[in-house]
């Protein structure tokens, strides 16, 4: 049985990997959507696949790493709401975990769905709720400034989890072999 | 892509020679004071504060040239669109109106909301040196170190050290198989269509990804049999003891912090210092 909040060396290995993963995907490969300054973060798919495969502290520490060295790599400073933002949309992805059988070679029709339904409330309630929010509270921006931009975050992140994150799921389950498969000739 | 990320270089100063606890301590108390106030004084002593400390550190431009071009894009970035989505935030948030000039009826520029965008600007400006400073002073092999003397677990810290410790790595991996892709004829570049290039992306990403799973199988397995996670506590080899300056540094920040805090409170009554009320 996976336990939901369990923190194994397996799971601290996998955060660290994924969060370089993150970092690397998170600042040198976006894909321009033609609109100015929303590119699709593809860093957001890979984030949400090991959230997916080692829970939902995995999860939120990949992103939450990842985001807060590149921010402060490229720009000297973390900005905080939106690093908490990623984390916490990540661990909200990472939540399905226990219910999904990856591992085992299992990704059908259902899981995908599963997936894409955590994917998409943790997009909503990051980028729409989240991030907005603290941005207001915490760095006095204007409203309807940060609801736009936490909008289209939300939009192109979830483009990017449903995408990349399904179709990487998706793969690795083919390459995992499930308990009893071994047939007798 | 550069496979380093920042420039470690060993100095003998006084900021170099401070324990990483101290920076990332001192960085973060001073970032969140920061962020609290809206009162341009205070964030301008903290400004000359931290350009001050950025000189001391001896760090060369040539290290925060690239770093400095992101901000100065995204801080201008930030001026227009906040002028374009709330012209009148200035006005709203210090309840009076004193008109400069008007360009369209929704667009009138006003000292408030000069008031509040210059504010800003100067405390996006004033985080950056002391954000890098803690980066390029304080040796990589003490972040972890430094993260769990300031009370994170230090699973959690070894997962930043781990991250830090592979993203070389992970940038080489990523250039040896888009190199190997690319002469298999994939196309990254701007002539393929979105679609198209998103695939082709995704051939690169799942060798990757794999070849990453792999990895942590095998690191996880060496460090299960070195016995990591056996205690609840742990040393670390590159913890730097605190030292009378670390403590004159310390209380330094928190002179600044504790000043801030008076004037929001005395003074301003909140976090926003307002010369328009009367």
């Amino acid at each position: 049985m996976k336990k939901l909040f369990e923190f194994k060396t397996k799971t601290i290995v996998a955060t660290g990997i994924g969060a370089a993963l993150f970092m690397l995907l998170f600042m040198y490969i976006k894909v321009p959507t033609g609109i100015p300054e929303t590119d699709i973060q593809t860093a957001y798919g890979i984030g949400a696949f090991f959230a997916a495969l080692f829970g939902p502290i995995a999860g939120f520490l990949i992103a939450f790493i990842g985001h807060a060295i590149s921010d402060a790599v490229q720009y000297g400073s973390p900005w905080w709401s939106w690093v908490v933002a990623s984390g916490i949309s990540c661990c909200i992805v990472g939540l399905v975990y226990p219910r999904l059988k990856v591992d085992e070679g299992i990704f059908g029709g259902k899981d995908i769905l599963k997936f894409n339904l955590y994917q998409i409330l943790a997009n909503a309630i990051s980028w729409i709720v989240v991030a907005p929010v603290l941005d207001i509270v915490v760095y006095g921006e204007p409203a309807n400034l940060v609801f736009t931009q936490g909008a289209v975050a939300a939009l192109s992140n979830a483009v990017s989890m449903g995408v990349i994150g399904t179709i990487l799921l998706f793969l690795y389950s083919k390459t995992r072999s499930g308990k009893g498969t071994l047939s007798k000739e | 892509m550069k496979a380093k990320l920042f420039d470690y270089i060993e100095k003998d100063n006084f900021v170099f020679n401070l324990s990483g606890m101290t920076k990332l301590l001192c960085f973060l108390i001073l970032t969140f004071t920061v962020m609290y106030s809206y009162d341009a004084r205070v964030i301008l002593v903290i400004l000359v504060f931290s350009f001050w400390v950025l000189h001391l550190s001896e760090i060369r431009f040539s290290q925060i040239k690239i770093m400095l071009y992101y901000v100065l894009v995204f801080i201008a970035i930030n001026f227009v669109l906040t002028f374009l989505f709330s012209p009148q935030y200035g006005v709203e948030l210090y309840g009076s109106k004193h008109e400069l000039f008007s360009l369209t009826a929704r667009y009138t520029v006003t000292q408030e909301q000069l008031l509040y965008q210059l504010t800003k600007v100067l405390k996006y400006l004033s985080v950056i040196p002391l954000g890098m400073m803690f980066l390029l002073t304080t040796n990589p092999s003490e972040f972890a170190a430094s993260l769990s003397s300031i009370g994170v677990s230090y699973k959690a810290a070894f997962a930043v050290s781990l991250t830090l410790r592979y993203f070389p790595d992970m940038i080489r991996d990523y250039n040896d198989i888009a190199l190997a892709q690319q002469a298999r004829g994939l196309d990254l570049s701007k002539k393929e269509r979105l679609g198209t290039r998103l695939k082709n992306i995704m051939n690169i990403f799942v060798p990757l990804i794999f070849s990453s799973l792999d990895r942590v199988e095998v690191i996880s397995n060496a460090m299960d049999l070195r016995g990591f996670g056996k205690h609840k506590k742990r040393t670390w080899y590159a913890f730097k003891p605190l030292v009378k300056n670390d403590v004159l540094a310390l209380i330094l920040c928190g002179l600044i912090v504790l000043g801030a805090l008076c004037v929001a409170f005395f003074i301003d009554h909140g976090r926003y210092y307002n010369p328009f009320a009367t």
